[in-house]
């Protein structure tokens, strides 16, 4: 008994011997915290590492916790910044306390997948991918399906179809797309994080779906690009609107993007989705990091600039060997300019501060 | 037993007999489950243990090497930050509801823990955020600690309450025979000879805190680097293991295994040493 | 069998003699952290409160009855998951608690030395392992298993039942249910082993003295004895199978309807926070899932003050 009492003094007085850090010390390591997409963390966290290979002092955290999260946690300035695959609503930039920008960091795309014996690959208009999703289409060898595939030997089975339980950047992207192409699917299910599906099942996770679609023949759901290469699950290419199928490869992204750059806001907050090109590929979207533009940390802040300065330009070179679409180059001038605009106490951050 | 000899009693021996092969019958049911899921998990993760595993941070997609070092070293200093808090709070308060608490505000305590054993880790999570987080205006460890403690403390509580109530009072007796004041005697004989059963509601609690993941999304968040510091965010076995299991990538995939490998072997050990320490010490 | 706190003096009979101050500190101390428990429970169930305001104003009772679930529309309803959450918790309950008895009966009066260690060790490994753990080794392992062997089968011989009846996914109720009452055995098999090893042996010994066979002897001397701590027991489990998110979470197939077979695919209120909150932006959003939250609180209590009810009736029986 007496040992258990020293022992929780010694906790206690280990607990309470660690004071809490001072504010950014003047030298020394800094420490940045990020939250945010689940899409892009894999190439985040190889940027972190490459970055600090040339800035051994600047310690990037960053956690998947959701878009959802990563724009609550900087709205409540828990993290240095966010990311999000959906850029910010009006309502939710109103919230925070300071002005939040948006900064394009990568491309992303969702492919359509299925598990169907003896047929690896799917050609699908936007009618037969609504008509699926809404459950209309109901079977493999459905006539419609049959007459956009006439190689395919479409077997006569159900059609299962599996959808993200949990709200996701996924399901905002498919679904705006959905939107965009189906009066039908905009008035049953709408766009969003969260969506309420007319039929299938809920799957946990990118990785839930394709577990599912893995396990359960006959079944159809929608991925992130890299789950689908991943786990080698078979893809539909989609007619985009220029009137071609295209497949979702990385080239057929970056057209997308470059496809919206005649009408890109100023903020960066704008959809991809069924994107004018014949080679872009209609289910695209950028994802954002999500930074103050007056930092309150001087050195924190200059840290952070010149991490998504170093990102927006060598960074992109990391993309291709994990999925992700590089960003287009005048979209890059245009990143450049608002990132020379990200300021600490008046004073423009970009010029040589920090790192 | 007025009967003769013979039917009734073959009658008892044959309810016996089922009986006994329906406990034995429950018994491999529960094992079958397990069993599968453990060869799944060693099957699964054995192949990416090693020495990196162990040692090194983690790294990103693509380069060899990598390790879960910082969350297997994070998971044991928030599963201790938990003991910390819900340890003396649980006991504590179970022997107050064990020797005092035949009153309507032992009643109401006791209500309280087995309400509080079902609230979801995740409203837990977010309790603690609102309360430390926010305050403190950054993730840390110590929120993480908190977070989980509180999902120890119903079953730390309840347990030691059962045990020191089944504690008989003929042992009671005899130390107030022997003058030792009632704290002591409550100390030093009663809670001794019930610790082996509050060893294993210890051990059950510490085994869910150590494996939650939710709470800590929340609290502790998680760091790619090294921190033993209280107030910043802290790695962890589970958030790892979840972060890792729901990425595209097969690397990951096996060191998640690895990971969940090594947390239940750690929390085996963990139960196996406190059994040791304890039914070294107390007759039984 | 404790006298009360106010006797005191040497004239007092019963055991609680309160004369120094040492245990009066005690008893107050301890006391202090037993109320630790009622002010965190009270904490949390005003941070939830105020976090539903939003909600609660919007939507009233009309919350518990509705069966919508639309964040695009903001129109919000809690009752498939109130019927998820209780069914998959029935459901677990059902399965683990005879098993858990089994388990501890044979555990702590029936096997052999040297069976008990290793068999103990097993029972006790099923509680280590992570809830994230479980959900996938239920989507890789046991929902397969369950759509291909048990389901059909069952579809077979008991289809015109309306439990079995529907497509067999294998991911749906009965999965969220198996799993559930995995994660619940150890506990309660834990605590109620602990809580019969307790039993004096003497009490055993008398009745096996009497000419009782085993099976009589657990069933007179040990379970009768125990039964308020197996009830506890049953109810940490219960509290465990309410509020688990992750693993049910990946088996139950998420999808927030109403229906009575096991085959479907259902969704709990754990679930619902679990994997809409860290996404959710929209104050009603979040607002409603506090709700839910709420709710799920509401249900533990319910179903805790229906357990009370119980065990004091079956006291009274026993009594007579």
């Amino acid at each position: 008994m007496k040992r258990l009492f020293c022992l929780l003094l010694a906790v206690a007085a280990a607990i309470t011997g660690c004071k809490k850090d001072e504010t950014a010390p003047a030298s020394g390591p800094i420490d940045l915290q990020g939250a945010g997409a689940t899409f892009p963390y894999p190439l985040y966290s190889k940027w972190v590492a490459e970055y600090q290979k040339a800035h051994p002092d600047v310690r990037v955290n960053y956690q998947s916790i959701g878009s959802g999260g990563g724009i609550r946690q900087v709205t409540e300035r828990t993290v240095d910044f966010g990311a999000s695959d959906a850029p910010m609503t009006d309502a939710e930039l109103q919230k925070a306390p300071g002005k939040l920008l948006h900064v394009p960091t990568t491309l992303g795309a969702v492919v359509v997948t299925f598990n169907l014996q003896g047929v690896t690959a799917l050609q699908l208009t936007p009618e037969l991918v609504a008509g699926i999703f809404l459950g209309e289409i109901t079977r493999w060898n459905d006539p419609k399906l049959a007459a956009a595939n006439p190689d395919a030997k479409l077997p006569d089975a159900a059609i299962t179809v599996a959808y993200r339980s949990d709200g996701s950047g996924t399901t905002a992207v498919f679904t705006d797309y959905l939107a965009k192409i189906s009066p039908a699917w905009k008035e049953k299910a709408g766009a969003g994080k969260s969506v309420k599906f007319p039929v299938g099942l809920g799957a946990k996770g990118n990785e839930g779906v394709a577990g599912q679609i893995k396990t359960t023949p006959g079944t159809v759901g929608y991925v992130e690009l890299a789950y689908a290469k991943q786990n080698n699950l078979s893809f539909a290419s989609i007619k985009n609107k220029a009137g071609k199928f295209v497949t979702p490869e990385l080239g057929g992204v970056s057209a997308a993007a470059a496809g919206a750059l005649a009408n890109m806001p100023e903020d960066f907050r704008v959809s991809i989705t069924d994107a004018e090109g014949d080679t872009a590929y209609p289910i695209s979207s950028f994802t954002y990091i999500l930074l103050y533009e007056e930092q309150q940390d001087a050195r924190k802040g200059g840290a952070l600039v010149n991490f998504l300065w170093w990102a927006v330009h060598d960074g992109q070179k990391f993309e291709a060997d994990l999925f992700y679409a590089p960003l287009p180059a005048e979209l890059v001038t245009k990143v450049e300019a608002k990132l020379k605009g990200v300021k600490s106490g008046g004073k423009a951050l970009l010029a040589g501060a920090g790192g | 037993m007025k009967a003769p000899p013979g039917e009734p009693y073959l009658r008892r021996r044959v309810v016996d007999v089922v009986a006994r092969g329906l406990c034995v019958l429950m018994f491999v049911l529960a094992v079958v489950p397990l069993l599968s899921l453990l060869t799944y998990v060693v099957k699964q993760g054995v192949g990416g243990l090693s020495w990196s595993f162990f040692t090194e941070l983690p790294k990103p997609v693509g380069e060899t090497g990598g390790g879960m070092a910082n969350a297997l070293t994070g998971s044991a200093i928030l599963v201790g930050l938990a003991c910390a808090v819900g340890m003396p709070v649980g006991i504590l308060a179970g022997i107050y509801l064990a020797e005092y608490g035949k009153n309507r505000f032992g009643d109401a305590v006791r209500f309280c823990a087995d309400v509080l054993s079902g609230v979801p880790s995740i409203t837990v999570g977010v309790f603690v955020y609102t309360l430390i987080v926010l305050s403190m205006k950054r993730f840390s460890a110590l929120a993480g600690g908190v977070a989980l403690g509180i999902l120890m403390l119903p079953t730390v509580t309840r347990t030691t309450e059962e045990l020191i109530r089944l504690v008989p009072d003929t042992l009671r007796e005899a130390a107030l025979a022997l003058g030792v004041p009632r704290w002591r005697a409550t100390l030093r004989v009663v809670l001794r000879t019930a610790l082996p059963g509050i060893a294993t509601g210890l051990m059950l609690a510490v085994a869910r805190a150590a494996g939650e993941t939710a709470p800590l999304l929340f609290t502790a968040f998680n760091n790619r680097f090294w921190s033993a510091s209280l107030d910043k965010p802290m790695a962890s076995l589970p958030v790892q293991i979840f972060t890792y299991a729901v990425s595209p990538y097969d690397d990951w995939h096996r060191q998640a295994w690895a990971a969940a490998l090594v947390l239940v072997a750690a929390v085996l050990v963990l139960n196996v040493a406190a059994r040791l320490v304890v039914y070294g010490r107390t007759a039984r | 069998m404790a006298a009360p706190a106010d006797q005191v003096g040497p004239g007092a009979t019963g055991i609680a003699v309160e004369v120094n101050l040492g245990d009066r500190l005690f008893r107050w101390g301890t006391a202090a952290f037993a109320a630790g428990t009622i002010l965190i429970l009270a904490a949390m169930a005003i941070q939830m409160t105020r976090a539903s305001a939003m909600s609660l104003r919007h939507f009233g009772l009309g919350f518990i009855t509705s069966t919508q679930w639309d964040p695009v529309r903001d129109l919000y309803g809690a009752l498939p998951y109130i019927y998820g959450t209780l069914v998959s918790s029935f459901v677990a309950l059902l399965i683990a608690v005879p098993v858990s008895l089994g388990v501890a009966i044979l555990l702590s009066e029936l096997a052999p030395g040297w069976l008990l260690q290793p068999a103990s060790f097993l029972v006790e490994l099923l509680a280590a392992v992570p809830s994230v753990i479980y959900g996938l080794w239920g989507v890789f392992v046991l929902t397969p298993w369950l759509r291909e062997s048990v389901q059909p089968p069952l579809q077979k011989a008991f289809g015109f039942l309306p439990f079995f009846q529907g497509t067999p996914h294998g991911f749906g109720m009965m999965a969220g249910g198996m799993i559930l009452a995995i994660m619940i055995l150890p506990t309660i098999s834990s605590v109620t082993r602990e809580v019969m090893r307790a039993v004096p042996s003497t009490l055993r010994e008398c009745a096996l003295a009497l000419g009782a066979t085993r099976w009589e002897m657990v069933r007179t001397a040990v379970l009768p004895y125990a039964r308020s701590g197996i009830v506890g027991a049953i109810i940490l489990g219960l509290g465990r199978a309410l509020g688990e998110t992750m693993a049910v979470t990946m088996v139950i197939g998420n999808r927030a309807e109403i229906s009575a077979s096991l085959f479907a695919p259902s969704y709990t209120m754990a679930s619902v926070i679990a994997n809409e909150f860290t996404e959710a932006s929209g104050d009603l959003y979040l607002s409603a899932l506090s709700q839910i939250g709420l709710l799920l609180f509401a249900v533990t209590v319910l179903l805790n003050v229906v357990a009370r009810l119980l065990v004091w009736r079956v006291r009274k029986v026993a009594a007579r």
